[in-house]
Formats: structure tokens, C-alpha cells, sequence
């Protein structure tokens, strides 16, 4: 809350109202407001804009540099597979071309031949031979298979017709995870046989760990019908039925992403050509964009500290730039202000002196008229020792001297407008200033203490600012106090050549928040009852043109003392002489 | 000694003479300049008390007008629009001896009138000192 007391604009404070209609040319709120959404959108637009951009050229190209990684790796691992499948059922195709049928049935020899097979290529379990009517005439491996009939196969059916036949992964009699190869030959005589020969999941299987996958990523084969063909890391078991579904047949490597549960996937596939082996390789797609994010994070990071330093940076600068905006419409206003109160002094001032003169001369005749009469019966012997006809006669007289003495502060007044720099009688100044207000400090038993120092010698001042400075502080401390308070005016000469005036109340005193703000134009605790806010602003800038200086010390409850310091000597040139 | 009043308001001016005669002081009066030039035409005064603001012929200028048919005469001004201050620059300004503001008091007047007349006697010119 201080943070933001301290951070609030000075001209948030002040509302048009105050400086009165029409005296005003900007709504400052306003002004703040849309300089600093207009900078706001100057800045922070080609920014945003930027990083925006930025944001989405490089997640495109990362989920493009992801795609084609999976498509990378997928088609190497297609490459592979296949090489494995070819090289196998090559090697049966040379071993059914190369040897006669006899050969090939004989027991022996064909146990030679899968020992070679085992020891050249490797991941052979038995070799079997199968006649046309899909009994098995010969078998070597380790299970006993011998004159298994395998006709009513759906591989011995298919191999009959396409000559060749690479299995799924499945159980069989053996009840191990097993994959076989078939190559049909057909003899010079017309008669066909096939050579099959079962391969091991080991060597199959180390194809596709040797991918160097990461952690998170999981890569396996699966048959056309779903069903698991390779350990999987997080997709299921081998033969059991793959929960995402079965991708669309491609000749070419494809990618595609799929929604699983609550993770975006990733997914390489391809289709192992003349198998029924699909190669998958599925992703996190968050895992794969960590990198990107991180990358992200830290432009974030980067851009959002920018944004709160132009913040910072145009909130200052806007701040500042209508500030000064503010300052020289408030001293405009302000002026204007002391031009009104000039005009209407000079007008008032115009007005008495003028209502003093032509009341002067009927004064004047007055005055001779009770004279001459007072001189008759003075001269008269009859009347000389009537005591009442005299005292009836001096009592006009006296009231006719009342008037001029009031007609002549008036005089004063309006005289001393525009009067400079000259030799000033404090002593007469605070007695004209009182004379005016005597008359209310009686009607409000108002005690006024009038403590002159006896050897304050005549100094350079001007009279009339000097009238209107004291004034202003006898009228405010008059306005602040209650029916038969007490006013103490202390005039003392100090050493370092000043006059020392303090005038001193024991009103209402002015609370310690308002202290530092009641020199300011337009502050003001009296506007419900015409207080223009301006008494001391003025008066204060009045000092200052005499090159004094003034001092407050208030308690809010018990009173206020104003002192004004004023040099003896006042070197400031004067602006004219007075006429 | 003789004295000259002009004024524009008779019963001022008229009465104000009386109370001089009263006390011993010999002095006519004028309502207007061209009034107080036509006595200055026919009798010599030791003084003037000129009003300084009257219509047509301003006390001021009626001084001028004065100064040269009577050259030695001393001046007193009176005015209902102005206090003690302008004194100094009436008297400075338009060799007053004295500045009096109206009403006038009678005593005052005469003080005036005498301090005047015998600086007149000395043969001194400027101001009364204050």
C-alpha cells in the first residue's frame, strides 16, 4: 500500500474541480492513462510479436526435427529387419539349390547343415523338411517333431502357394516365442518339398534393442492383427493385442501422432516388406519437446523481465513527462489564480479609495462646520462655559476623526497595490493590518497580545505585500480560533539582521499529514465553506518575493505559530516608484 | 499675512476661512482656479492652500499658473485622496511645504501655515521637514 502510495502520480491527487471550471486544459488521468497504454503498445507490440513468432517457428521445426528423427530411425530399423528376413531365407534358398533332395533328407547331413547355419548366421533352432503332403520327413533340433504332419497349417498352405513363408512370432507346440521361415523347392521330377527352419526371438529381438533408444521411448514389431511380436517397454507382452490401433498400410516409413490416455504420441511405423511384421517406434511428445521447452522457458524468462523493466522504464518516463505537464498547468492555474485575486484586489482597492475621497470632502465639511461652531461658542461668553454644547460639539468632531482614520487605511490600502521596495514601520503596518480586524476580535472576545520589540529600526521592504502577508496569517489564525481565544503577535529583531514576526493562535492547529501540503495551491480544509486553498500559497510566495522566509509549527488541538523572517536590507529591485 | 483657500466645495473653503479669520489669520477663498487667479490678479498672498483634485484646473496646475505671477509664494496642499505618504512626492515634486489630508484639522493647518511663512521669512525653498 505505501509501495503504491509512493508510486501514485502527484496530479492523481488533484481533481479539475479543485483549480475551479475551466481553468484546466487536461484531464491528467486521462493523459497518464493513454501515454502510457499508447507506449505500452509502442514497446511491448513488436515484441510480443517477436516472441510469438519465435515461439512458433521453432516449435515447428522441432516437431519437424522430431518427425524426421522417427522417420530416421524407423526406416533404419525397416532396413534391418528386412536385411535379417532376406539373409535367412537367402541361405535356405542356397541350401535347397545346392544340395539334391537325398542329401537334404539325410538325417546327418542336414544336421551338418543347421550346425552350419548356426555357426555362419546364427539364431537357427532346427531345420525340417516337409514333404508335399505336409508330413515331416526329416527334423533336427531339439524337440521331437519327427513325421509331424503340418497340412492343415495355415503356413504350410500358404508356402504351397507363394513358395516362401515368414511366420509371426507365436508359441506353438513348443510353447516358446518362435518364428519360422519356409522356402518351397520344386525337384526336376515335379515334386516339391519345403525346407523349414525356425529362428530364435533372441537375435530378433536384440535387432531392435540395439537401436539405442532413450529412456521413455519404446520400440517393437507388431503383426497386422495388433497382436505384440517384440518385448515392449511399456506397450504390453509379447503376443498380447496392442491397446492403440493398428496404423494404415504404407510402403513408405510414416509418422503420425495419437492421443493415448493423457499423453500426446509420437508414433514412427513401417511395414517390413513380404512379412506380416509391422516395425513401430512410439515417443512422449513431451519428452521429445522437453529440450525445446527448456529453451522456451528461458526466452520466457528473458522476455518477461523485459516487459517489467519497459514497464518499469515507461511508467517512469510517462509519470515524469505528464508530471511536468501537470506542474506547469498547475502554475498557469495557480497565476491565473493570483491575477483573479490581484484584479479583485486592485478593484476593491479602486472602489475604496474612491468611496474614501468622496466621503472625505463631506468629512471635510463636517469637520469645518462643527468647528466653526465650536470656535462661535468658544469665542462667545454665553456659551464658552456649556459644557454639553462643547462635549455635544467635541463628540462630532470625534467622529468625524474616526471616519478619517478609516477613510485613510482604506486610502492606504489601495495605494499600497503596487507600491516597491522602501523604508517600512513594522510597528505602523501590523497597527494598520490589526485596525482592520479589531473590531471582529472584540465581537469574538478574541485577546490580541501586541509584543513589539522597542528598537526595530525602519527597514526595506514592500509596505503593501508586507499588509497583505500579515493579514493573511491574523485572518487565518482568526479563522482557526474559537470565541475568546487568544492571538499573540511577538515582533523581535535578530542579530543575524532580520525582523522576526510570529503570529500565534491557540486555535484547531493543523494536523501533521497536512503540514507538508498547506503552502501548496488549492489545499485546502475549508472548501465547503469558500476556502480557495490559495491564502497561504500566496502569502508564501509573498515572503519569498521579499526574500524572507517562513516558519510553522503547529499541534493539531492546541495551535499554530507562523514566523516570517525578513531582512533588513532587501537587495531585490524594486519595480517602480510609487506616484 | 495674507492667505489664499481654493477648494472646489464652498462650504468647505468658506468655513475654513472663517475659522482662520477667527484666529487671527487674514485669508480669502476661491472655488476654482480661474477664481483664485482673478484675486491673485488683484492682491498679493503670502500662501496658498490649494486642493489638489478640482474640475477643469487641477490644484497642481493652478500652482504652475501661480508661480508666474507670484513667484515667492509658499503653497499648502490639501487632498481628499491620499495620506502622509504622498507628501514626499507631492512636496518633492511640486515644492509643497506642506501635504494635508482632509479632514483637516484646524491646528494642524495653522502649524502648517506658520512653519511655512518662516521658511518664506528665511528665504528657504523645499519641503517641510516631517
Amino acid at each position: 500500500m505505501s509501495l503504491f502510495k509512493a508510486l501514485k502520480p502527484e496530479f492523481l491527487n488533484y481533481s479539475a474541480a479543485e483549480s475551479g471550471p475551466f481553468k484546466s486544459l487536461f484531464n491528467f488521468r486521462q493523459l497518464w492513462r493513454s501515454r502510457i497504454i499508447i507506449l505500452l503498445c509502442v514497446a511491448l507490440t513488436p515484441l510480443i510479436c517477436l516472441a510469438i513468432f519465435t515461439f512458433l517457428v521453432t516449435k515447428h521445426d522441432t516437431e519437424r526435427e522430431i518427425h524426421l528423427r522417427t522417420i530416421r530411425l524407423a526406416s533404419n530399423a525397416k532396413r534391418t529387419i528386412s536385411f535379417f528376413f532376406e539373409e535367412r531365407q537367402a541361405a535356405l534358398d542356397f541350401i535347397v539349390r545346392s544340395n539334391s533332395f537325398d542329401q537334404i533328407n539325410d538325417n546327418s547331413q542336414l544336421t551338418n547343415i543347421l550346425q552350419s547355419l548356426k555357426d555362419s548366421i546364427g539364431g537357427f533352432t532346427d531345420l525340417g523338411i516337409i514333404d508335399a503332403t505336409g508330413r515331416q520327413l526329416q527334423y533336427v533340433g531339439p524337440y521331437n517333431l519327427q513325421d509331424v504332419n503340418y497340412s492343415s497349417e495355415e503356413w504350410f498352405k500358404e508356402v504351397s502357394v507363394r513358395n516362401y513363408y515368414i511366420s509371426d512370432v507365436y508359441l506353438g507346440f513348443r510353447e516358446v516365442p518362435h518364428l519360422i521361415i519356409a522356402v518351397k523347392h520344386t525337384l526336376p521330377n515335379g515334386l516339391t518339398y519345403v525346407l523349414r527352419a525356425t529362428l530364435e526371438t533372441k537375435r530378433f529381438n536384440e535387432i531392435i534393442s540395439n537401436l539405442n533408444l532413450s529412456g521413455t521411448e519404446d520400440a517393437f514389431l507388431l503383426n497386422k492383427q495388433g497382436i505384440i511380436q517384440t518385448p515392449s517397454r511399456s506397450h504390453g507382452k509379447i503376443t498380447e493385442k496392442l491397446t492403440l490401433p493398428v496404423p494404415a498400410y504404407s510402403e513408405r516409413t510414416e509418422v503420425l501422432e495419437m492421443q493415448d490416455n493423457n499423453d500426446r504420441k509420437i508414433i514412427g511405423y513401417a511395414y517390413i516388406p513380404e512379412t506380416s511384421f509391422i516395425f513401430m517406434l512410439i515417443e512422449k511428445k513431451s519428452e521429445l519437446m522437453r529440450p525445446w521447452r527448456s529453451s522456451q522457458e528461458i526466452i520466457i524468462f528473458f522476455i518477461v523481465l523485459a516487459i517489467l523493466v519497459i514497464l518499469a522504464v515507461i511508467y517512469r518516463v510517462a509519470t515524469h513527462l505528464v508530471n511536468q505537464v501537470f506542474l506547469a498547468d498547475l502554475k498557469r492555474v495557480q497565476t491565473l489564480h493570483e491575477v483573479e485575486q490581484s484584479s479583485k484586489l486592485a478593484s476593491i482597492g479602486r472602489l475604496a479609495a474612491g468611496v474614501a475621497h468622496e466621503i472625505n470632502n463631506p468629512l471635510a465639511i463636517i469637520n469645518e462646520k462643527a468647528g466653526l461652531i465650536k470656535d462661535i461658542f468658544s469665542y462667545k461668553e454665553e456659551y464658552k462655559h456649556d459644557l454639553k454644547i462643547i462635549g455635544l460639539i467635541d463628540s462630532v468632531l470625534a467622529s468625524v476623526e474616526r471616519c478619517a482614520i478609516i477613510t485613510k487605511r482604506l486610502l492606504g490600502f489601495a495605494r499600497h497595490l503596487d507600491v516597491s521596495i522602501q523604508m517600512v514601520d513594522i510597528r505602523s503596518v501590523i497597527e494598520d493590518v490589526l485596525g482592520f480586524l479589531i473590531k471582529e476580535a472584540e465581537y469574538r472576545s478574541i485577546a490580541v497580545n501586541l509584543d513589539i520589540e522597542e528598537n526595530i529600526p525602519q527597514f526595506e521592504t514592500d509596505r503593501g505585500k508586507l499588509q497583505q502577508i500579515l493579514l493573511n496569517l491574523v485572518n487565518n489564525a482568526f479563522a482557526a480560533m474559537q470565541d475568546n481565544g487568544h492571538l499573540d503577535i511577538k515582533i523581535r529583531l535578530l542579530e543575524e539582521g532580520f525582523v522576526s514576526v510570529s503570529v500565534k493562535d491557540d486555535g484547531s492547529g493543523i494536523p501533521e499529514a497536512d503540514l507538508k501540503r498547506i503552502f501548496e495551491p488549492f489545499f485546502s480544509t475549508k472548501t465547503k465553506t469558500g476556502g480557495t486553498g490559495l491564502g497561504l500559497s500566496i502569502t508564501y510566495g509573498l515572503i519569498q518575493e521579499l526574500n524572507g522566509k517562513l516558519n510553522v509549527v503547529s499541534k493539531f488541538g492546541v495551535g499554530s505559530e507562523f514566523t516570517i523572517l525578513l531582512p533588513l536590507k532587501n537587495t531585490r529591485a524594486t519595480k517602480g516608484k510609487n506616484k | 499675512m495674507k492667505i489664499l483657500l481654493v477648494d472646489d466645495e464652498y462650504e468647505l473653503v468658506s468655513t475654513l476661512a472663517e475659522r482662520l479669520s477667527i484666529r487671527g489669520i487674514d485669508a480669502d477663498w476661491a472655488t476654482s482656479g480661474k477664481d483664485a487667479l482673478a484675486k491673485l490678479a488683484e492682491t498679493n498672498y503670502d500662501l496658498a492652500v490649494l486642493d489638489i483634485k478640482m474640475p477643469k484646473l487641477s490644484g497642481l496646475e493652478l500652482r504652475k499658473q501661480i508661480q508666474t505671477i507670484q513667484p515667492n509664494m509658499r503653497y499648502i496642499f490639501m487632498t481628499g485622496h491620499g495620506s502622509a505618504e504622498d507628501f514626499f512626492s507631492a512636496s518633492s515634486e511640486e515644492g509643497a511645504d506642506a501635504y494635508l489630508v482632509k479632514p483637516v484639522n484646524i491646528d494642524d493647518l495653522i502649524t502648517k501655515i506658520h512653519e511655512s511663512l518662516a521658511r518664506q521669512a528665511l528665504g528657504a525653498s523645499g519641503p517641510i521637514e516631517q
